[in-house]
This record gives C-alpha cells, structure tokens and sequence, in this order.
C-alpha cells in the first residue's frame, strides 16, 4: 500500500514542530490550519496574488504552490516571525503610518514582499519598487500608500 | 484531486530510477507549474510526485565561452549571474520579464523549459475537447474564444502557446540541454528538444518518461555582439507575453555581420525565425531590413479570430527589438 502522508518537521519562525500530513497539503494550508498561524492568507490559491507570500530560508516565495512536504529543514518566516518582543517590523510601522491598506487582506503577503524586496536592493525607485512589487495585487489599490511605505523604509536605510 | 505518493530523492540517479519505474510519477522542482496543474487544476493525476529540489544540479560555471546553467538554478539566480549580463544580456532581460519575484525564486531552469501551456482549456478540467489532455477529443480553443494563443507551428489540431520568456533567447542562442535517463545521458539542441503539435499535441518534447534535464549550456555572444528582448503585454508586469522578440545583432560599419532571432507569444513551440535571421545576414543594418525579416518570420500563420492581431503585432515587436538593438530608426 503506498503511503500518501509525509512526516514533516516544520521549523516557522524559529520554532519546530512535527506533524503528519496528507502529502497534498501546501505549506499555506500547514500553515494556517496546522500550526493555527493565520496571519498568511489564501487570495487566489493559484500563485497569481501574493496574498500567501512567506520567505523560505530567507527568499520570498507561494505558500500555495509549495508542499509542506518540500519544506522539511528549511526556514520559513511569516508575518507572526516579523515583530520582535512585540515591537512591530519597520515595514509594518511604515504601512501603518502610510496607510498602506485598506481592507487588509493582501497586507500580510505585501509586507513579507517588501521585507525581501529591501534585502534584495529592490528599492532604487518608485519605479522599481512597483516592478518588484508586481508579484503582490491589492484590490482596493493601496499601491501608491505601499510605494510611498517600502520607499520611507528604504530611505531610512540608506541614510 | 488524486493521492500521491511524494519522495525525496538523493542523487539523479534514483530520481530517474523513481520515475522511470512507474508511468504516472512526476517529476517536482519549483512546483510552480506542477503543482498549479496537480493540487489546483487536476488536471495532472500523477501517483507520485519525486522531489528532485535536493539534488546536485544547481551550480553556474562558465568555460570556453559556453555556460553551464544546472536544471535546479532558480531563474532569479540565473537572472543575478555576471556573465549574464555581461555576454547574453537579453538572457536576463527575458527571465526578469517572467513571472513575479517570488515565482522567479522558486522556478527552475530545467521546469521553465518544461512547463505546461497557459491554454485555458488544456487548464479547465470540465472541457472535454483538448488533444493535449485527451488525444483524438478535438480542440476547444480553435472554436471558442482565444487570445493568448499561437499563430505559429499551430494547427486545427492545438493552438497551446508554449508560454516562456526565457526559452526565447535560450533558443536564439542554440543552447543545448544535458539530459540524464535510465539508458545514460544525451544532449539535444534546444531548437531540436521541442515537438510541433501536428496530430499529437500531447506529445510537447523529445523526453523520453523518466529523462531529467540536468543542466542547459548556454554558448556565450561573440564580444560586441548586441542583444535585447522586448515583450508587449496587456499590462506592465506579472503578464504573459502576447508577443515578443529576442534579438542579437553583429554589425560591422553598417552591416549585420550575424543576426539571431527568436518570437516568444506566437509558438506553440519556443520560436526561432531561421528565414528572417537569412535576410539580416549580410544586410544594411535599417528599417527597411528589419520590415522584411519581420514578413519572413510571420510568412505563414495559423490565426483564429482572436489571434488575427498577433500578426502585425509579432511584425512590429520584432522591428522594434531590431532598432533598438542596433540603434538604427531609419
């Protein structure tokens, strides 16, 4: 009898934990419905929205078009993972203050993008910010108060 | 959506071993194709899925003007690579041009080539006519709307557009793919590893049930040589190509020298214009040129109302990527 069910030792936002599941589980669905981190949200479920955006050993990628399965060993953060002993992230201060959403939903995704976006050097201009940006829709078209977000973070990296 | 099996190979060999011994195993790497048509769609039914992301297939080296890409780079590594830029620069512009940031970090080299149409019938379970999926059903897309579709090697038999940005400079540049079976290994062209559709849109490349790629050579342009791609989409980013073009031009005091062009958007094959590089050969680097080898390359569409506007499109993209490369308006 072949087995469809994988152990996996899933390692979020420095803590490890291990759960037995149907190998057709994404690390989406690991994430919210196993591990209870809501944060990471289903848009499209399809790899077109970025609403599910998480880092996997530091590089954004699809919680939805990734197994739980093919994360064993390897890092995944979160927007749970971003604030440090309860001081929010800068990017998300700076969404915050720019008001870089409106309903919410994609935020979560939006911020974990910029967070990469700003370590890959990303952030030369608005141009190139709404480029690297791309990846990540917004369906209340928040995009300007994101750019102008992303950009204060950037600046006050550079300074 | 079908149970399967999920494995984590070790080395290439046991991959292909993995594979090879049962007809319904995939292959998974990026997942961004695979996975889409697995999980999302069910349109693939594979019983096992073989995780071949642990394999040793990811290095970039380059030697004798020739680099050797691993099937596993990620396209954004490739995208970062210096040599790139600096000796096949329309390689970069055309993988940065694909996709989105996060999917450039999780698709591979080898499943770029690799990866499934964007056809919206071959996707949608629930339409039964579609040769690609079901040999002999009819094709859906030939009869009912399309718009992202090929105008050419297309047929009343599939008009599935082979979707890649990359491949198209890829196939520009003659690269060669490395493959590895259960019988050894062997390369084939990349002009050659692709199969028009014909009477059996199933059949999409050369690969035998259980070859892997392992790494793609990529041979470098001559230095001097200038290249671009361009691509015109519905919107600015995160889109797939209606047309495109990648080109790379040789010119000596007016003259091209050596001319390598390739359409992305049109084919139901990554396309490379053979009868429009024949008129760039040798000729006055100018508009008038570049017009004719554009008619060349677009002389024999298959178009379906939908389509009809892709070839003036195609035309004008490739005068356009022809001007820019060389500078030349006039």
């Amino acid at each position: 009898m072949t087995d469809t069910c994988v152990d996996v030792m899933l390692r979020v936002n420095g803590s490890a934990r291990r759960s037995r599941l149907d190998s057709r589980v994404t690390l989406l669905d690991a994430l919210r419905d196993e591990l209870d981190l809501t944060g990471t949200k289903k848009g499209c479920d399809q790899g077109a929205c970025g609403a599910c955006t998480v880092l996997l050993d530091g590089k954004r990628v699809l919680s939805c078009l990734t197994l739980a399965a093919q994360c064993e060993g390897r890092e995944v953060t979160t927007i749970e993972g971003l604030a440090t002993d309860g001081a929010l992230h800068p990017v998300q201060e700076a969404f915050v203050r720019h008001d870089g959403f409106q309903c919410g939903y994609c935020t979560p995704g939006q911020i974990m993008s910029a967070v990469a976006l700003l370590q890959e050097g990303r952030a030369g201009s608005d141009e190139e910010i709404r480029e690297f940006m791309s990846g990540n829709l917004c369906r209340c078209g928040a995009y300007p108060n994101i750019v102008a977000a992303i950009r204060e973070v950037a600046g006050e990296g550079s300074e | 959506m079908r149970p399967f099996e999920y494995v984590r190979a070790d080395d290439p060999a046991a991959a292909v071993a993995l594979v090879s011994a049962d007809p319904q195993a995939e292959y998974l790497a990026g997942g961004t194709t695979e996975l889409d048509l697995v999980l999302k769609d069910g349109v693939l039914e594979p019983s096992r899925l073989v995780d071949i992301t642990r394999l040793p297939l990811r290095g970039i080296t380059c030697a004798e003007d020739t680099l050797r890409v691993g099937a596993l780079v990620t396209m954004n590594e490739l995208a970062a690579d210096p040599t790139v830029s600096e000796r096949v620069s329309f390689v970069r512009e055309a993988l940065l041009a694909g996709a989105s940031p996060q999917l450039r970090n999780m698709a591979t080299i080898g499943g770029n080539l690799l990866q499934r149409t964007r056809c919206r019938y071959f996707r949608d379970s629930t339409v039964m006519a579609c040769n690609k999926r079901t040999p002999g059903s009819g094709c859906a897309a030939v009869r009912g709307p399309a718009r992202m579709h090929a105008i050419l090697g297309a047929g009343e038999h599939c008009i599935a557009l082979h979707a890649s940005d990359l491949c198209v400079p890829l196939v520009a540049l003659d690269t060669v793919v490395d493959i590895q079976g259960v019988d050894g290994k062997r390369s084939v062209p990349l002009t050659q590893f692709y199969v028009l559709p014909g009477e059996r849109p199933d059949i999409e490349n050369v690969l035998e049930h259980g070859e892997l790629i392992a790494r793609i050579r990529i041979p470098l342009l001559p230095v001097g040589t200038r290249s671009g791609y361009l691509k015109v989409r519905d919107r600015a980013s995160y889109e797939f190509a209606l047309t495109s073009a990648a080109a790379a031009l040789l010119i000596k005091d007016g003259t091209i020298v050596r001319a390598r062009l390739a359409l992305g958007g049109v084919g139901t094959i990554p396309w490379r214009a053979l009868d429009a590089e024949e008129i760039l050969h040798g000729a006055p680097a100018a508009t008038g040129t570049f017009r004719a080898a554009a008619e060349a390359a677009l002389g024999d569409p298959f178009t379906v109302a939908g389509t009809a506007f892709k070839v003036e499109l195609a035309k004008r993209t490739i005068v356009r990527i022809l001007q820019d490369v060389s500078g030349v308006r006039s």
